[in-house]
């Protein structure tokens, strides 16, 4: 009862037809392509759209990193990096600068990625009317009239209810003039990256759509003209690499409910302690 | 002082380890094989069976082993075996008029053709623990046999049909869809609904089809007849031209008969359900069928009232159990930066609402 699997795991004909669907995905940018999901070893919602599409995706010569909270040793990334080191073969790496192929969940790394590199989200809910409308036949339908008036109400109450745009993360993107898409439940920090030099694919496993945003595609997050999008994040350094820039987790420390602050991304926080840039509490870290 | 970033991966080794450990439980105790599972736990294969949508009892066996005994893990693990299996064609449609009955009950008649056989039921089992089998080492039973039956067992709505007092199914020679190789799109389509129906979740099924008995889409329905036994299961080779049976595969078939008074399209008749379902398995055959049923509203100009059973897009978006556990335990995953995002929004539309304000005022 023991069975070899072809290279990444799926047949040859089932990634054939997940590229048919990046594809299609990359020539109407923010439109959510219908495919054929197929089951995976690992549960729906746990990143088998992501997984798929990076399949579909790998060759041989690549070099993969799996990030999952900006962090590679989160346990559903370290369990994505070990299925295709197994069933690939490919290099893998921790390092955002030497992967090809980097798959996500919830965060763009903060280094800018280039021309010759794929970021691969995975995405729960790929529809950003869900929460507005939960029929797919509506929702579809919306999409094609561009009728998108709904979420602009929804924005409008938020503001007038709370004084500001109550969405923190998912934040709805408009994608080249004409799909508003979910960039995946990424902080909205992020989403000012969206328009970058890298291929990017997004795979709903469980809701079975693929879609992409080619490189330098203008990405612009939906907002009003008197309440600007805001990117934010936590008003703090991050305390082992004192970098200002990038998202930060925060942790607790001890019963007294002392905290620290510390990159989301840990490949740019080590990279940047190895450049000798040191944080409030860097020093005992290291 | 900082620990939680580094070690996911020695963590994962450590629970798998755990995990193997558990599964075996106490070694003093002899441990399960393939064959008793799939022997003396067969309505637990054969649930496997159906919603892993892959007839295959060792397998089946192998994987509630795997599982623990979690049944929905153990499907979980069959789906996930058999889309990696190749597909050397279909299989002509199994002629369930043809079945050999072990169980074979009507509902609408007394008595008919092929005679009503209740077959190895739970139905008029009372409900008391048997203690005896707490007591191991008991010889295996035989039951009395009668003299089996030759002929085919004619399907009881057929006798209906003469009279011409039930809806007549469409013939039809199209190829159904497959839902494993195509997107789902809504309207699916009977031949979709049916599939997804089948390889949906027991319990989902259950509680959908006890809702339209209730009154959420009220439809009335009789047991027409239940049936379960073996079918032949033919394919045509291409070498060969000709259809060759390749095996056979126990199957549970229920077909209601439903009041209907009639509609703007359709004359008064009675309407049917339909469920059919891998092995022993007739709770969810006979769900299935009234889910089934409640779903044609459409087809048979009846109104939609609302009900959730009535819903093709919320019914067949729900009803996989393993998109749904997927989905659901998902949310056991880290979610650091979503929360991390959701915290500095609410600390701030907090401190614009100057609730931390009014705080240190009443303290």
């Amino acid at each position: 009862m023991t069975q070899d699997y072809n290279f990444a795991y799926l047949d040859e004909q089932t990634k054939r037809m997940i590229r048919r669907a990046i594809l299609k995905g990359l020539a109407v940018p923010g439109y959510q392509v219908p495919f054929a999901s197929r089951e995976m070893p690992m549960p729906y919602g746990w990143g088998t759209g992501g997984v798929q599409v990076s399949a579909a995706t790998l060759t041989p010569e690549d070099t993969f990193k799996v990030i999952d909270q900006g962090s590679d040793d989160t346990t559903n990334a370290v369990s994505i990096r070990k299925f295709f080191e197994k069933t690939a073969g490919v290099a893998v790496t921790e390092e955002t600068e030497k992967a090809s192929v980097i798959q996500t969940r919830h965060r763009i790394p903060e280094a800018a990625l280039r021309e010759d590199q794929i970021l691969v989200y995975q995405v729960p809910i790929p529809e950003p009317l869900r929460f507005l409308e939960p029929r797919e036949t509506e929702t579809r339908k919306m999409h094609s009239l561009q009728e998108y008036g709904l979420m602009h109400v929804k924005l409008y109450e938020d503001i007038s209810q709370h004084g500001a745009i109550a969405t923190a993360y998912a934040y709805p993107v408009r994608v080249s003039d004409r799909y508003v898409m979910d960039p995946s439940p990424i902080p909205k920090f992020d989403n000012p990256k969206l328009e970058m030099a890298a291929i990017q694919l997004f795979g709903a496993g469980r809701e079975q759509r693929i879609y992409a945003v080619p490189p330098y595609t203008k990405v612009v997050s939906l907002d009003f003209e008197d309440y600007p999008f805001e990117p934010t994040k936590a008003d703090h350094a991050c305390d082992l690499c004192g970098a200002e820039d990038s998202y930060l987790d925060e942790v607790i420390l001890d019963d007294a409910g002392n905290r620290m602050f510390v990159c989301s991304d840990t490949d740019y926080c080590r990279s940047r302690r190895e450049a000798g840039h040191v944080g409030r509490l860097g020093e005992e870290a290291a | 002082m900082y620990v939680a970033v580094k070690g996911g991966e020695r963590a994962i080794e450590n629970a798998h380890a755990w995990l193997a450990e558990e599964r075996r439980g106490n070694g003093d105790v002899a441990e399960l094989s393939l064959a008793q599972i799939r022997e003396q736990l067969s309505l637990a294969v054969n649930r496997v069976m159906a919603e892993g949508s892959l007839y295959d009892p060792d397998l089946a066996a192998l994987a509630i082993k795997q599982a623990r005994g979690d049944l929905i893990e153990a499907i979980f693990l069959i789906r996930a075996y058999r889309t990696t299996l190749p597909r050397f064609g279909a299989t002509k449609p199994v002629d369930t008029g043809a079945m050999d009955c072990d169980r074979r009950i009507s509902a609408t008649f007394k008595d008919a053709p092929g005679g009503q056989v209740l077959g190895p039921t739970f139905d008029y089992t009372h409900r008391l623990l048997d203690f005896k089998l707490a007591a191991e080492g008991g010889e295996s039973l035989e039951a009395p046999k009668a003299a089996p039956r030759h002929q085919p067992t004619p399907h009881i709505t057929e006798f209906l049909a003469g009279e011409d007092i039930i809806q007549r199914e469409p013939e039809s020679e199209a190829a159904p869809g497959d839902l494993t190789r195509q997107p789902m799109s809504f309207p699916a389509g009977r031949d979709i609904r049916l599939q997804s129906l089948t390889r949906g979740d027991e319990g989902f099924l259950l509680g959908l089809a006890y809702s339209t008995q209730r009154g959420y889409a009220r439809n009335h329905a009789f047991v027409g007849e239940l049936r379960i036994g073996t079918v032949a299961v033919e394919m045509e080779i291409p070498e060969l031209g000709f259809a060759i049976e390749i095996g056979e595969v126990e199957l549970t078939e229920c077909e209601t008969v439903n009041q209907f008074k009639g509609s703007k399209t359709e004359p008064p008749q009675f309407t049917r359900g339909y469920g059919l379902v891998f092995g022993q398995t007739e709770r969810k055959a006979i769900s299935m069928a009234l889910v089934d049923r409640a779903l044609r509203w459409r087809e048979l100009g009846e109104d939609d009232l609302g009900a959730a059973a009535q819903d093709e897009e919320f019914v067949l978006s729900h009803s996989d159990n393993i998109q749904a556990t997927g989905f659901l335990e998902h949310i056991k995953l880290p979610h650091y930066v979503d929360f991390q995002s959701e915290l500095e929004l609410v600390r701030k539309l907090r401190r614009e609402a100057g609730a931390d304000a009014t705080r240190e005022a009443a303290e």
